[in-house]
C-alpha cells in the first residue's frame, strides 16, 4: 500500500533532478561538455543496469554486451539518417532489433553455463562488430555519419524506463524466478521453474535496454564506428557491474556514474589514465570485493523502504 | 501411483541405469538404496524431468512423464528435493519456500501451506526472515524439504537427507519423513544409510552399479544376508 507512493516519491525527485539539469544546460550555465558528460552518464547508467539484469539477478555471465549495444546504435542510425525516421522511434526499434539479437543469441548459448557462455557472448559481440566493419552500407571501417540528436530529456527518459522496468521486472514473480536461477540452477528446475526461458527473456530483456542505450551513443557524437564496439566496450560494462555489486541495482547505476567521470578526468592525462583508472579497479575490488553495494540497494539504507532489492522482496 | 518400466539412461556415453523398474503405491514410504554411483540420485532426476531417459517409461497415476519437461512433471504433483539440499542461499527461509509454491496460484491456500510447514519446523519459523545460507546443515535440509513441500506435492523425492548431519538430527529429519507421510504424502526415498531408512520404509529396494538387484519388503531386506553384508556393516 505504501509501496506506491514511495514509487511516485522516487519518480518525483528524480524528474527535479532532470529539471535542474534541464534548466542549467537550457540557461547555458551547463556547456557542451558537462550536458556532454550527463547524457554520456546516462547511457552508461542504462547499460549497467540492463547488464546488471543479465548477470547480476539472472547469474548469466555475458561479456558481449557491447554487440547489443552496437545493434542498436546501427539500426537506429540507420533509421534516423538514411531513412529519415523521428529519433524517437528509430530508438525504439533499434532496441527491439537489439532484443531480437538478444533471443537469436541467447537461445542456442543459454544452455551453456560460466566460462562457456561468457566465451560464446564475446565471440558473438566480435561477430556483429565485423559484420559492421564489412557492410558497406554502414561505412565499414570508415564509420557512418550520424545525426546529432540525442538531448539530456532523452537520455533522462530513457535511464528513467530504463530502471523503472527493471527493478518491477526483479520484484516480480519473474524476478524471483530469474533470482532463483542465479542462485542454484538445479533447485530452481526441481521448482518447476522454466530455467531456459527465464535465462532468455532476462538476456532479452537487457538487450531490448542495451539497444535503447546504442540509439543514444550512436546519436550523440557525429560518427560511429564498430571499432567503439569492441570487446573493451564489453569490459567497461561488465566493471560497472561487478564494481557496483553484483545483484545490486543502485550499486550499478552508483558505479556507472563514478567510473564515467574518473575516466572522462583522467582524460587529461592520457599517458597515465589507463593505470590509474586499473589501480581505481584494483584497490575497490581489495577492500570492497563484493562490489561498492554488495547484493544491498541505495533504498536499504532508509529505514521506511525496502524496494528493489536485488535478491530481496518484501512483503 | 508411480511405475518406472525399464529405464535406461546415459550420461554421455556412460550408462547409469541399465533397464531399472521400480514401482510406488500410494501412501507408502518406499526406498531405495545402493552404494555411491550405484545410480539412485539419476533415478530421481529423472523421475522429476531433470535427466530424459532414453528408452524405457516412467508413468505417474496413469499419465506418463517419462522426458516431460520438470515444470509439467512438479505440475502433476512430483516435487524433488535434490541431494546436497540445494536452498537459495541468498535468500531468506520465507523466500525460498514462496519459491517452492512457484506455480501455485492459490495464494490464499499457500499461506496456510507455510504455516503448516512452520508447524512441521518451527526452527523455520524461528529463522523465517534469515538468510538460508547462514542455516545449519540440518535447519538447510528441512528447509529443502519444506520448500518441496510447499508444492503440494502427491510424490516426494527425497535424495539423501541424511547427507552430512549430525546422528540427532538424521533422527529428527527421518521423524519428520514419517510425518510427511502421515499427512498424505507418498515418498522415495534415496539413502545411504540403509538402516535409518530401511527401518522408515514400507518397501525397498537396493541398486548396484544401475541395475535392481533386490527388492521386497524394507523389513524383509533388513534381515537379508546380503543386504546386511553389505550395507548394513554385517552386523
Amino acid at each position: 500500500m505504501k509501496k506506491s507512493k514511495i514509487f511516485w516519491i522516487y519518480i518525483a525527485v528524480a524528474l527535479v533532478v532532470y529539471a535542474i539539469v534541464e534548466l542549467l544546460i537550457v540557461n547555458g550555465q551547463l556547456d557542451m561538455y558537462y550536458s556532454n558528460l550527463f547524457i554520456t552518464i546516462a547511457i552508461n547508467i542504462i547499460l549497467a543496469v540492463s547488464l546488471h539484469l543479465v548477470i547480476g539477478i539472472t547469474g548469466q555471465f555475458s561479456i558481449g554486451h557491447a554487440g547489443f549495444l552496437a545493434v542498436g546504435a546501427y539500426i537506429s542510425a540507420i533509421f534516423t539518417t538514411n531513412l529519415g525516421f523521428p529519433f524517437p522511434v528509430a530508438l525504439i526499434i533499434g532496441a527491439i532489433v537489439a532484443a531480437v539479437a538478444g533471443l537469436i543469441v541467447g537461445i542456442p548459448t543459454l544452455r551453456l553455463k560460466g566460462d562457456y557462455l561468457a566465451i560464446a557472448t564475446l565471440g558473438f559481440a566480435e561477430i556483429i562488430r565485423i559484420i559492421f566493419l564489412n557492410i558497406d552500407y554502414v561505412g565499414g571501417a570508415a564509420g557512418m555519419q550520424v545525426d546529432y540528436l540525442t538531448t539530456w530529456t532523452y537520455a533522462f527518459f530513457g535511464v528513467l524506463i530504463t530502471i523503472i522496468v527493471i527493478a518491477n521486472f526483479t520484484n516480480s514473480r519473474h524476478g524471483r524466478a530469474c533470482i532463483a536461477v542465479r542462485e542454484d540452477e538445479i533447485a530452481a528446475d526441481a521448482m518447476g521453474i522454466n530455467t531456459t526461458y527465464y535465462k532468455v527473456l532476462a538476456f532479452a530483456i537487457g538487450s531490448f535496454f542495451a539497444g535503447l542505450a546504442g540509439g543514444l551513443f550512436a546519436h550523440n557524437f557525429f560518427i560511429i564506428q564498430p571499432s567503439q564496439f569492441g570487446f573493451l566496450k564489453s569490459f567497461d560494462i561488465l566493471i560497472y557491474v561487478v564494481l557496483g555489486g553484483l545483484g545490486s541495482l543502485s550499486g550499478a547505476v552508483i558505479a556507472a556514474i563514478l567510473l564515467t567521470v574518473i575516466s572522462l578526468y583522467l582524460q587529461d592525462f592520457p599517458e597515465t589514465r589507463m593505470i590509474i583508472y586499473s589501480l581505481v579497479l584494483i584497490i575497490v575490488m581489495l577492500y570492497r570485493p563484493s562490489g561498492l553495494m554488495g547484493t544491498k540497494e541505495i533504498t536499504d539504507f532508509f529505514k521506511f523502504n525496502k524496494k528493489a532489492k536485488g535478491g530481496k522482496v518484501n512483503e | 501411483m508411480l511405475t518406472i518400466n525399464e529405464i535406461n539412461v546415459f550420461y554421455g556415453n556412460i550408462q547409469a541405469l541399465k533397464g531399472v523398474s521400480l514401482e510406488v503405491n500410494e501412501g507408502e514410504i518406499v526406498t531405495l538404496i545402493g552404494a555411491n554411483g550405484a545410480g539412485k540420485s539419476t533415478l530421481l532426476k529423472t523421475v522429476s524431468g531433470l535427466l530424459k531417459p532414453k528408452q524405457g517409461t516412467i508413468e505417474f497415476q496413469g499419465k506418463t512423464i517419462a522426458g516431460k519437461a520438470a515444470q509439467t512433471i512438479v505440475k502433476a504433483g512430483i516435487s524433488h528435493v535434490p541431494e546436497g539440499r540445494r536452498v537459495f542461499s541468498n535468500m531468506s527461509v520465507e523466500e525460498n519456500l514462496d519459491l517452492g509454491a512457484y506455480l501455485r496460484k492459490d495464494h490464499k491456500a499457500v499461506a496456510e501451506d507455510k504455516e503448516r510447514i512452520f508447524k512441521i519446523f518451527p526452527i523455520l519459523l524461528e529463522r523465517r526472515k534469515q538468510l538460508s545460507g547462514t542455516l545449519s546443515g540440518g535447519e538447510q535440509q528441512m528447509l529443502a524439504m519444506g520448500r518441496a513441500i510447499m508444492a503440494r506435492p502427491k510424490l516426494l523425492l527425497l535424495d539423501e537427507p541424511s547427507m552430512g548431519l549430525a546422528p540427532l538430527m538424521v533422527k529428527t529429519i527421518f521423524h519428520t519423513i514419517e510425518e510427511i507421510r502421515k499427512e498424505g504424502t507418498t515418498i522415495l526415498l534415496v539413502e545411504q544409510n540403509a538402516h535409518m531408512a530401511l527401518s522408515i520404509a514400507d518397501r525397498a529396494y537396493v541398486i548396484e552399479t544401475g541395475h535392481v538387484v533386490l527388492s521386497g519388503l524394507a523389513k524383509d531386506l533388513q534381515e537379508a544376508e546380503q543386504v546386511k553384508a553389505a550395507y548394513l556393516g554385517g552386523l
